[in-house]
């Protein structure tokens, strides 16, 4: 693999000079466009995603601007969206169509190619100790098909009929007859079009992941000394694999409903008053089918920032990791898990209630991996002599937010509670605290904590706590009210309540949500104007290993070439969490065992 | 298996490993398709239907082809190259004809009232069938890709990972037909 190495810029071998025999060009197209190196891939995933979340974020500016304000008009707003916002006001499909896309660009393209496609590409090969995935080729194509799929999403926003509008879960009958709505037409075909990409995208990266951690680890490297953020990146692939193809199914017989007059989903429908051929169909069997993957979707997006935040605390507490096996188990535990709780979001579409106990009583059993990997990253921190860097205060954020979100899932995973709370701000609430906001923090955690081994550079510190401490506040903000909302039954995905008089009284406390969000927004664009500035502006790292850290990705140059190591690949001869042992701040995974080591 | 073989590696082939992580996965998707079709038959409006007969005629091809790929296999690692080449093309020849004939099975099934939008269990069994045929068709393009290695005098590689990743899939989609063919007349 040596033809392959590229060596640091610091180095005094730089330049092109043969001094390895097969030396190999790389031109502006090889080396930044269609790259097959694992590094480069991770930062296409990561930028993407980066403009999927400010799109996304926008829209939910927008909604939200339409649920705390409305009964005003906004006529900059017809400059912008043009016919959807005629005379300044969002029109209701429009909304709709909104909250659709917020919900299918956060949760796919942001949280799952975004969060997964950049740490599982960036950390996999670095922190076991390969120099590129187990197949490059198809971990290129990976991005190319979730880059497609982007494309695809992105030109429906701007068909005349507008994106798909029937909610991101895309529930037959609205998403399967063209008639429904406006959104029902060609948006949703493009939506559908650009999901079966995204799944190709997912499985070939999945693929990938998974047999590059079984096969190319490194000597010495055995599953158990592997760093927890592994073990997370590995668990979300296998659940990738095996719920995407799920949802496939769904939609390839939703798209023969849509387009070949077929009945999978539809019976006894009428449409303007005309009663459709349709009979025989379940609108009930594709959630069945979508759900099989929804549920293990919300780990596949929240495992990696378990995974991160696990190895982030662990780092900058300058202490082991509390219980490893523990962690390793109960991520494990979760994985299994969420393949048997798919029913509990269909308890109330008349699901038998004796079913429904047993996905209660799954749904609950989630608790308990839950509980211990909170215990552990508080035992972490407990006593330790904590730094507080910004990915570390991100890290912490992500369990605060996991104990509060996770808290309002036991509420809302008893059936006889749900017959209340469905389809409320709860839920609302409980998501987006427990999976969105989550899991964001755990990217941010990511980003802080691994921009200088990305760029050779540190972002800047001063914009870093601005950008927490607006955020963490901000979110709670925002979520924390919406249980109030949804407690007092006041349902989502209405487009205004100023006309119930039971929800009226919550006028102001929608407003506040909507200011709250907008200043969060502004905040997130901070972050990205420092991700950007610092790409190219930031302070150099001039140490190997800024953070003190005991994984192999610092034992790389600063700057990694393609191949990431310059000679042999480090043997590794302990775990990665070998934190305050014998007196010594950190021992790094490459240092072989001392005779008179102590156990931990 | 030699020897050396056995000392040089013991694990297996970071691509056939994936591979079998692929077949996992489309599993998956086929137990997606089973599974619906087990709920929706336990469901009002389902109508039963017979198998054309073509569908046993292309049962044994897709057997054959699978028995002359493992032939293929055994030539090649035994470098008789010539026989190795006849042998992977009778697969293509094989492949193809059993695409055909699952085509002229669906005609003659649409011939005998069962359309695809007339009752859900007659779209099912289109859409089931019908994507194994795709998954079929993807195979045979990689048959013809490795047809034309086979046949190119510039490449002359004796790396058997290519011919071990085809032929695990080939038998892949075998075994599944069989399956799905089972599932078919079991569960109707």
């Amino acid at each position: 693999m040596s033809n392959v190495l590229e060596l640091q810029e610091s180095d005094v071998h730089h330049g092109h000079e043969a001094h390895h025999e097969h030396h190999h060009h790389e031109t502006f197209i090889t080396k930044y466009v269609f790259s097959q190196d694992h590094k480069m891939i991770a930062k296409q995933f990561l930028i993407t995603g980066m403009i999927w979340a400010i799109i996304g974020g926008l829209f939910s500016v927008l909604f939200r601007l339409q649920l705390g304000y409305p009964e005003s008009t906004f006529p900059w707003l017809e400059d912008l969206l043009g016919h959807w916002a005629k005379g300044g006001k969002i029109l209701p499909e429009f909304y709709y169509a909104l909250v659709t896309m917020h919900g299918t660009i956060l949760v796919f393209f942001v949280l799952t190619a975004g969060l997964s496609g950049t740490f599982a590409n960036f950390l996999i090969p670095l922190q076991i100790g390969a120099r590129d995935m187990a197949s490059p080729l198809l971990n290129m194509l990976s991005y190319w098909f979730f880059f497609l799929a982007s494309i695809i999403m992105f030109s429906s926003l701007f068909v005349q009929t507008g994106p798909a509008s029937g909610g991101w879960t895309i529930y037959p009958p609205l998403s399967a007859l063209g008639d429904a709505s406006s959104g029902s037409k060609i948006g949703m075909d493009l939506w559908l079009t650009s999901m079966a990409m995204f799944i190709v995208s997912s499985l070939l990266g999945g693929l990938n992941y998974i047999s590059t951690i079984l096969n190319l680890r490194t000597k010495g490297m055995s599953m158990t000394r592997m760093p927890l953020t592994i073990w997370a990146l590995f668990f979300t692939a296998v659940l990738g694999v095996l719920s995407f193809p799920v949802l496939l199914s769904g939609a390839i017989l939703l798209l023969f409903d849509r387009n070949l007059g077929t009945s999978f989903f539809l019976s006894d429908i009428y449409v303007n008053g005309k009663i459709l051929p349709n009979e025989g169909g379940s609108a009930i069997l594709f959630q069945h089918l979508f759900w099989f993957l929804g549920h293990p979707e919300v780990y596949i997006i929240l495992l990696p920032a378990m995974g991160m935040s696990s190895e982030i605390i662990s780092v900058n507490s300058r202490k082991p990791i509390f219980g490893y096996m523990a962690m390793v188990g109960s991520l494990f535990a979760i994985a299994i898990l969420a393949f048997l709780v798919w029913a509990h979001h269909m308890f109330v579409t008349g699901l038998n209630p004796f079913l429904g106990s047993f996905f209660v009583l799954l749904t609950l059993l989630i608790a308990v991996p839950s509980a211990i990997k909170v215990f552990n990253w508080l035992t972490t921190l407990w006593r330790a002599n904590i730094r507080f860097t910004p990915g570390m205060l991100f890290a912490i954020g992500f369990v605060s937010l996991f104990i509060s979100g996770g808290l309002t899932g036991i509420f809302l995973g008893n059936s006889a509670l749900d017959i209340h709370l469905h389809d409320t701000y709860f839920v609302v609430a409980h998501f987006h605290i427990v999976m969105g906001v989550a899991s964001f923090f755990g990217m941010f955690a990511g980003v802080y904590h691994w921009f200088p081994k990305m760029y050779g550079r540190y972002l800047n510190n001063t914009l870093a706590y601005i950008h927490f401490w607006i955020t963490i506040i901000g979110a709670y903000l925002i979520f924390w009210p919406m249980h109030y909302e949804g407690l007092a039954g006041m349902p989502r995905r209405y487009y205004d309540f100023s006309g119930w008089e039971s929800f009226k009284m919550f006028g102001g406390l929608n407003e506040f949500i909507s200011v709250v969000a907008m200043i969060v927004f502004a905040a997130q664009l901070l972050f990205v104007l420092n991700f950007f500035h610092s790409i190219f502006k930031g302070r150099k790292v001039t140490t190997a290993n800024p953070w003190g850290a005991n994984t192999l990705e610092w034992t790389t140059p600063i700057r990694p070439g393609h191949g990431n190591w310059v000679g042999e690949i480090p043997e590794v001869y302990r775990g990665a969490y070998d934190y305050g042992k014998d007196g010594r701040e950190f021992i790094p995974q490459t240092e072989p065992v001392g005779e008179n080591e102590s156990h931990h | 298996m030699s020897t050396v073989a056995i000392e040089k590696k013991n694990r297996i082939h970071p691509h056939k490993f994936t591979l079998w992580i692929g077949l996992a996965s489309i599993i998956m998707m086929f137990a997606g398709f089973t599974s619906a079709y087990i709920v929706k038959r336990n469901q009002v409006n389902w109508v039963t239907f017979n198998l054309p007969i073509m569908f046993w005629y292309s049962t044994a091809i897709i057997i054959a082809s699978s028995i002359t790929l493992w032939l293929a296999q055994k030539a090649f690692i035994d470098r008789l190259m010539p026989k190795y080449r006849s042998l992977v093309v009778a697969t293509l020849v094989l492949g193809v004809l059993f695409i055909i004939m699952q085509i002229i099975g669906f005609s003659q099934l649409w011939a005998s009232g069962i359309t695809l939008q007339k009752n859900v269990s007659f779209s099912f069994l289109y859409v089931i069938v019908g994507l194994h045929g795709l998954h079929v068709i993807g195979g045979i393009i990689a048959l013809m890709i490795l047809f034309t290695k086979a046949f190119s005098t510039k490449t002359r590689s004796y790396n058997l990972v290519p011919v071990e990743v085809m032929s695990t899939y080939w038998h892949f989609v075998d075994f599944l037909w069989i399956y799905l063919l089972i599932f078919l007349l079991m569960i109707k």
